[in-house]
């Protein structure tokens, strides 16, 4: 068994496709017509054959209330890695990104959160050491 | 005033305070990490959660919503009363 795919609940699927691509950087996989719906996937550029984030609609109705209790609280649904969190936060910052907690040192590892425009918060986190 | 001093009697909400004086409107996400990694705090966020409404009610943490999320300020107003109470700059004359 292994872990190759892990997913995020979007609120708007095309804007989440641009978000994730254009903002972030990840390249799309498979996006393929689901009825009203699509199957999108990315990977990352530094890791293609890599571990694939599914962006899945959000509308069964537990989903919703979740996301809001987790972004009112400031907690990231999922996190990714960075080589150089101070650049990445600069960079996204510049293109209108919203941070909820700019990069904090905790130690061996510093993370930042920001907004996903499609109701989540995100994590990028850059281990001490690696850059 | 009772709720003052009981606000800053404990340790934990007290770190709490020294965290938001460090960077103030933080969410309650990067005030537990920052708790748990720089202060080996383990409480669970409801357990946080309850020390900030006992800060809140003290007045010396505020509570502002931004759009969908929520931050939490430094407010050291209500710190004035004890100084004021025993004046800090009297010698024991």
């Amino acid at each position: 068994m292994r872990i190759n795919i892990c997913s995020v609940a979007v609120d708007d699927q095309a804007r989440a496709l641009r978000f994730y691509t254009e903002i972030l950087g990840f390249q799309t996989k498979h996006d393929i017509p689901m009825g009203e719906h699509r199957w999108i996937t990315l990977v990352s550029p530094e890791d293609p054959g890599g571990t694939e984030l599914a962006l899945e609609p959000d509308e069964h109705p537990a989903v919703r209330p979740f996301k809001s209790a987790l972004v009112e609280d400031g907690i990231p649904f999922t996190s990714f890695a960075v080589q150089d969190i101070a650049a990445e936060h600069e960079r996204l910052e510049s293109l209108g990104v919203r941070f909820t907690q700019p990069p904090v040192d905790y130690g061996t590892v510093i993370a930042a959160v920001f907004d996903d425009t499609c109701g989540n918060l995100i994590q990028i986190a850059q281990e001490k050491g690696e850059s | 005033m009772d709720d003052l001093y009981r606000a800053i009697a404990d340790p934990t909400r007290r770190a709490i305070l020294d965290e938001l004086v460090e960077r103030d409107g933080q969410s309650l996400y990067e005030l537990c990490g920052r708790l748990t990694m720089k202060h080996g705090i383990g409480s669970s966020r409801q357990a946080i959660s309850q020390h900030l409404e006992v800060l809140e009610s003290a007045g010396l943490v505020e509570v502002r919503r931004e759009g969908r999320y929520k931050f939490h300020w430094f407010n050291g107003q209500p710190l004035r009363a004890i100084a004021e109470r025993w004046p800090t700059d009297r010698n024991g004359a």
